[in-house]
């Protein structure tokens, strides 16, 4: 076994959906914002910090290393390196288990990782013609060469080019794919609704009990102070049902009130080598025990991710799902939540497409994202991965387990876990 | 591929019929497109919903039959005399197929067109009941469902939904046809293709409830497509006769300009949509029964349904599966015919290096394969995403390195017996033992190109044609050393690679050279005798071939039908002798390679679509003059001097065991040489025509020219009896 890492605390803040009131703001605002509330939280001194490395999923081009960018604002050493990683859903935990990593193999003693995602404000392109005729104009020598530029121009040029949520390899929605993913396993729009509502309940529930400790309050210059994740809705049964499919029309399933919201948030968690963090005198909170990626067609199986991966890091830890006191597993959408179920639960699927003998198991609902998930406090993608270790800690803490799973999907067919274990008190 | 576009034309037909005939659907040439046995029909009732599954017993696709007339009748009286069930929903319990159509061997049983027309009134009343269905009818289409089957679904649904990932399902809810796409599901708790069959019927069961409901409303109360081709304006106009007549004129104008003619089903369809339009549908319906009949004992009807049949013949291995797969391919030569066998082999999987000589030659292959794909992509048969992926299987490179792992090696060196025997030698080097050296060579007999090879057992000739990702067919040439696992992975490529293969013995020209070569010199005597390139391009498609004969010299290439002709010259004598060589050594000393170098007999350029003829080839027309023969120089004299010496050299390739079946001589001469495929191919033809009428034409042209036209024994012997067939 490496050195043992654990994670201090994070400080996580994600007010919610398109929320206007971040519209100004620029990514590494938020994740500057998660810094210096992690500094002020810990109180770990900046120039101990080795390493920073960020999350991220729709780039801002002016900051593509929002790592850095975000890391020189917060006023952390210029001497300590910052960068960005991105595996969509997942790039939050890619940057926790990277610096696991520089820990495990003895170049780093501290690392603070984190995500950003800044929604309100997402690039929007010119066509690539009209960046054609741009860049050409830029390089043309005479009035003559820049006129005859100038005559291709048509008014079809100037159509933006919008990012959007869809896999590059499919060309197909991720609301689509989940809304497929849920056909295949025949779940149905009446359990998609009410897991939904589970979500929005339990985080309403944690939210008004204080359990959701890992926000901090975020002022928006020259706006209100944020201070709650606003996107907690918990709705009736009737209610969501009157919604129309949001991808497949007419017979579709996935609607606006069981998908995850597009939301801006940051996330950022500090990250020591065990001895290193006794040796200044820190009370560690979790163990990072193990952790794996899978990937997977990203056509049919795009978000079966947590399916393949729970049962491996289990495996990898010599744990079984009896074990775990907390299953903190990332919703993208209820479809996709329930279809994990259902394909955790098969014996046939196991066998047919898992290579296993058995089925993995379902995970008790009475342990299961009991503080809210994705669907309630929302998903902003680079960011989520840290709130996920974070309340599968924190709870951990509360209910008093001892082993706390994480798992999550991303675009890309692709999909993480992560064994958590409580810190002996 | 020139049978898919006959079958294509047809189809562009029906889909006009239903666009120009409100209310009355024509359902005619569509039922000849696949094949059945028995049916069989049960229903389920899920609440209000009645579910009709189709499922016929021991076939793999649904067919329409007598018995699944008879039984659907049967079941839909009884759901309209329910009064529990208030809609209901048809749908395939087969995979991939709802209806894949009538059976062609039902049709081909039908002695008369009595037989045919009573068929196709059987199936007029199943689809009656269905368009009068007093409750709404979903049909729930998943994969195949053509001409008949087609039928089935779109009058019978108010709403009727379609699966398939592919764009032809996209198109068809575009069009009208279907007004719901479900698309296919991945994995979950059951095989895929089971439950989106399964889901399939959930989706369709909440709207045929909606239907009933009247919560959901049949959009379609317009004609079908109407709403989406007519605006209203042509609509109204479409209700005056005049403009009506108009209409007829020009579309049978543009059908008999396709098809010259020599199709007849198209003009028919024109007729019995113009007697349902005119006439009421009852009439309409009567005229399409009748008309169906007599289409199904036409020559062409005959002609078509073989080569169906021998397509499906020749899609099979009958070598049997190879001892090792082929997964590793290397092609030698990166020029047109090598571009396109890579690209053949990449897009199904194949790992495929292409190696060239020179880095220009490779970049010119490369993007080769690379426009080739991305035509797909443009015509959206492929994402821009699968082409990468595809192309990713494509290694181009100078050196053999990577041959050690290669399965099959493929040489496109150009045509030159030496330089394929210093590849040979090369290859052979770097290969491993089990690899298969395979030679395209269109001329070249194996046997001589394998006498360098330290393993003749393992060498063959795979004959493609150009354009390889267009022409279909694959001329397979074994030698007497070549082995029979050779042969049997050398067809289990070409299969792959989605070609219809013929297999044939080695020799001079094989068989498809060895066909078109004495057609070639008599071309070139036509032409000497002073008919001009136009003319005869018109009198050779006019007979039914794709290609005029003097653009399919300027399209194969001048230089390279002079390399044949030598060859095959010095090789089979005077009989392959007739039109002058010098002709063609001329044209190559000037540079008229044909399309390749922009001038042969007509001339080409970039962009320029219609073709003007070189005026530089008047004078070696006339330097090369001879006096034409009046008595054999009529329209169709000319013709047939071209076709018969076409057939009779078939025919005695089969009498000299070159070929080991008539269907495979059809399939190539259809497949790879444009054979006119109405006729069938040369053994049909002989068959159809009659063996003592051509070999009467044969002997009248032998008097006038000598031996090249005299009949083979093989074609003397089938006119002495008249009972003798090539198909029984």
């Amino acid at each position: 076994m490496g050195p043992q890492i654990f994670r201090k605390t994070s400080e996580l803040f994600l007010p919610a959906a398109s929320c206007p009131r971040y519209k100004d703001l620029m990514p590494h605002d938020l994740a500057r914002a998660a810094l210096t509330g992690l500094l002020h939280r810990t109180s770990v001194p900046k120039e101990v910090t080795d390493y920073i490395i960020f999350g991220t999923v729709i780039q801002e081009v002016k900051t593509s290393n929002v790592a850095r960018e975000a890391a020189l604002g917060a006023g952390f050493s210029d001497k300590t390196p910052a960068h960005t990683v991105t595996m969509a859903c997942i790039s939050a935990n890619q940057a926790m288990t990277t610096g696991v990593g520089l820990i495990a193999s003895g170049q780093c003693d501290v690392v603070v990782a984190g995500g950003v995602e800044l929604m309100s404000d997402v690039p929007i392109r010119h066509s690539r013609k009209m960046r054609k005729l741009m860049l050409d104009l830029n390089k043309a020598k005479s009035v003559g060469q820049r006129l005859s530029l100038i005559s291709k121009f048509r008014l079809n040029f100037l159509a933006p080019e919008l990012p959007a949520v869809a896999e590059f390899s499919t060309s197909e929605t991720m609301g689509h794919s989940a809304d497929r993913l849920a056909a295949a396993f025949a779940v149905s729009r009446l359990e998609q609704d009410e897991y939904a509502l589970r979500s929005h309940s339990l985080a309403k529930k944690a939210q008004d009990e204080g359990l959701l400790s890992d926000v901090v309050p975020f002022k928006v210059p020259g706006k209100d102070t944020v201070t709650k994740d606003n996107g907690i809705r918990p709705s009736s049964l009737e209610q969501m049902a009157k919604l129309k499919p949001a991808f497949i029309r007419p017979y579709g399933t996935v609607t606006a009130a069981n998908s995850s919201f597009l939301t801006d948030g940051a996330s950022a968690m500090l990250i020591m080598a065990e001895e290193k963090a006794l040796a200044m005198g820190y009370k560690p909170k979790a163990y990072l025990r193990d952790f794996i990626y899978v990937s997977q067609d990203p056509k049919d199986q795009l978000l079966l991710g947590p399916t393949y991966a729970t049962p491996k890091v289990l495996e990898k830890a010599g744990l079984t799902m009896n074990d775990i006191d907390a299953f903190e597993f990332h919703e993208a959408f209820s479809g996709q939540i329930l279809a994990n179920f259902k394909a955790m639960d098969s014996d046939w699927f196991a066998q047919n497409y898992m290579g296993r003998k058995t089925k993995v198991g379902l995970p008790p609902l009475e342990k299961f994202n009991n503080w809210g998930g994705s669907l309630s406090l929302g998903h902003p993608f680079g960011a989520t991965g840290c709130r996920l270790v974070m309340a599968a800690a924190n709870r951990l803490r509360k209910e008093g387990g001892q082993y706390g799973l994480v798992a999550a999907c991303a675009a890309g067919g692709q999909g993480h876990a992560m064994i958590v274990e409580a810190y002996p008190k | 591929m020139v049978a898919c576009r006959a079958i294509g034309i047809l189809g562009r037909f029906s889909a006009f019929r239903i666009l120009r005939s409100r209310g009355y659907i024509c359902r005619n040439f569509t039922e000849s497109s696949a094949l059945l046995t028995r049916t069989h029909i049960n229903y389920g009732v899920k609440g209000d919903v009645a579910i009709i599954r189709i499922n016929s017993p021991n076939s793999k696709v649904n067919t329409l039959s007598k018995e699944l007339h008879s039984e659907f009748v049967e079941v839909m009286n009884e759901i309209w005399a329910s009064d529990q069930i208030r809609s209901a929903v048809l749908i395939s319990s087969k995979p991939g197929c709802f209806i894949a159509g009538a059976d062609i061997n039902m049709l081909a049983a039908c002695k008369t067109p009595q037989e045919v027309t009573q068929i196709s009134q059987e199936a007029q009343r199943t689809l009656e009941k269905l368009e009068k269905s007093t409750k709404p009818v979903v049909a729930a289409i998943s994969g195949s469902c053509l001409g008949g089957g087609l039928e089935v679904g779109v009058p019978a649904a108010f709403d009727m939904m379609l699966t398939g990932r592919n764009i032809r399902a996209d198109r068809a809810k575009k069009m009208g046809l279907v007004d719901q796409l479900v698309e296919p599901l991945g994995p979950g708790l059951k095989p895929p293709e089971e439950r989106t069959i399964e889901y399939l019927e959930e989706v369709a069961i909440t709207f045929a409830k909606g239907l009933a409901d009247k919560k959901i409303s049949p959009k379609r109360d317009k004609g079908l497509v109407e709403t989406f081709y007519f605006t209203e304006l042509t609509a109204y106009a479409m209700t005056i006769p005049f403009v009506r007549q108009q209409v007829y004129k020009k579309v049978e104008e543009k059908v008999r300009k396709q098809t010259k003619g020599l199709y007849p089903a198209p003009l028919k369809i024109i007729d019995v949509v113009k007697t349902g339009i005119e006439q009421g549908s009852d009439a309409g319906y009567l005229s399409e029964s009748q008309k169906f009949g007599e289409l199904a004992m036409t020559k062409e009807s005959k002609a078509l349904m073989g080569l169906y049949h021998g397509q499906v013949l020749c899609k099979k291995n009958k070598f049997g599966a190879p001892q090792k797969d082929v997964k590793h391919l290397a092609i030698l030569g990166a020029g047109l015919m090598g571009a396109g066998i890579a690209q053949v082999s990449v897009d199904k999987g194949l790992k495929t290096i292409l190696k060239d000589a020179t880095l220009t030659g490779l970049g010119r292959g490369q993007q080769q394969v690379f426009k080739g794909l991305n035509d797909k992509v443009k015509k959206k048969a492929l994402t821009s995403f699968e082409r990468d992926s595809i192309f990713s299987n494509l290694t181009g490179q100078l050196d053999y390195q990577g041959f050690e792992k290669a399965d099959m090696v493929i040489e496109a060196v150009f045509e030159d017996l030496s330089l394929k025997h210093r590849v040979l030698k090369e290859v052979e080097a770097v290969i491993p033992d089990h690899c298969v050296f395979a030679s395209n060579t269109s001329a070249l007999p194996i046997s001589e190109i394998a006498a360098v090879s330290k393993r003749p057992e393992k060498v063959i000739g795979m004959h493609y044609f150009s354009p390889v990702d267009k022409m279909q067919l694959l001329e397979i040439i074994t030698t007497e050393k070549t082995s029979k696992d050779t042969s049997a992975s050398a067809v289990a490529v070409g299969l792959k690679q989605g070609k219809v293969i013929i297999v044939v013995k080695d020799g001079p020209g094989f068989y498809t050279t060895r066909c078109l070569a004495p057609m070639m010199s008599e071309v070139i005597r036509i032409l000497q005798e002073g008919v001009d390139p136009k003319k005869l391009d018109s009198l050779t498609t006019s007979f039914g071939f794709p290609v005029g004969a003097a653009t399919l010299v300027d399209e194969v290439g001048v230089d390279v039908a002079k390399h044949v002709a030598e060859d095959l010259g010095k090789a089979f004598g005077e009989r392959f002798g007739g039109g002058n060589p010098e002709l063609l050594t001329q044209m190559v000393s000037k540079g008229f390679l044909g399309r390749k170098s922009g001038k042969g007999f007509y001339i080409y350029q970039e962009g320029v679509k219609s073709k003007n003829l070189n005026s530089d080839m008047d004078n070696i027309l006339a330097s090369l003059k001879i006096p034409p023969k009046s008595e054999v120089s009529s329209d169709e004299d000319i013709q047939f001097r071209l076709v018969t010496r076409f057939v009779n050299e078939a025919v005695m390739c089969l009498q000299e065991g070159i070929l080991a079946t008539p269907a495979e001589g059809d399939i190539g001469a259809v497949f790879g040489l444009g054979f006119p495929p109405c006729l069938g191919g040369p053994f049909r033809f002989v068959d159809l025509y009659g063996a003592q009428k051509l070999v009467d034409r044969l002997k009248k042209y032998e008097a006038a020219y000598g031996k090249q036209f005299t009949p083979c024994q093989l074609l003397a012997d089938h006119a002495n009896s008249p009972n003798k067939k090539f198909y029984q």
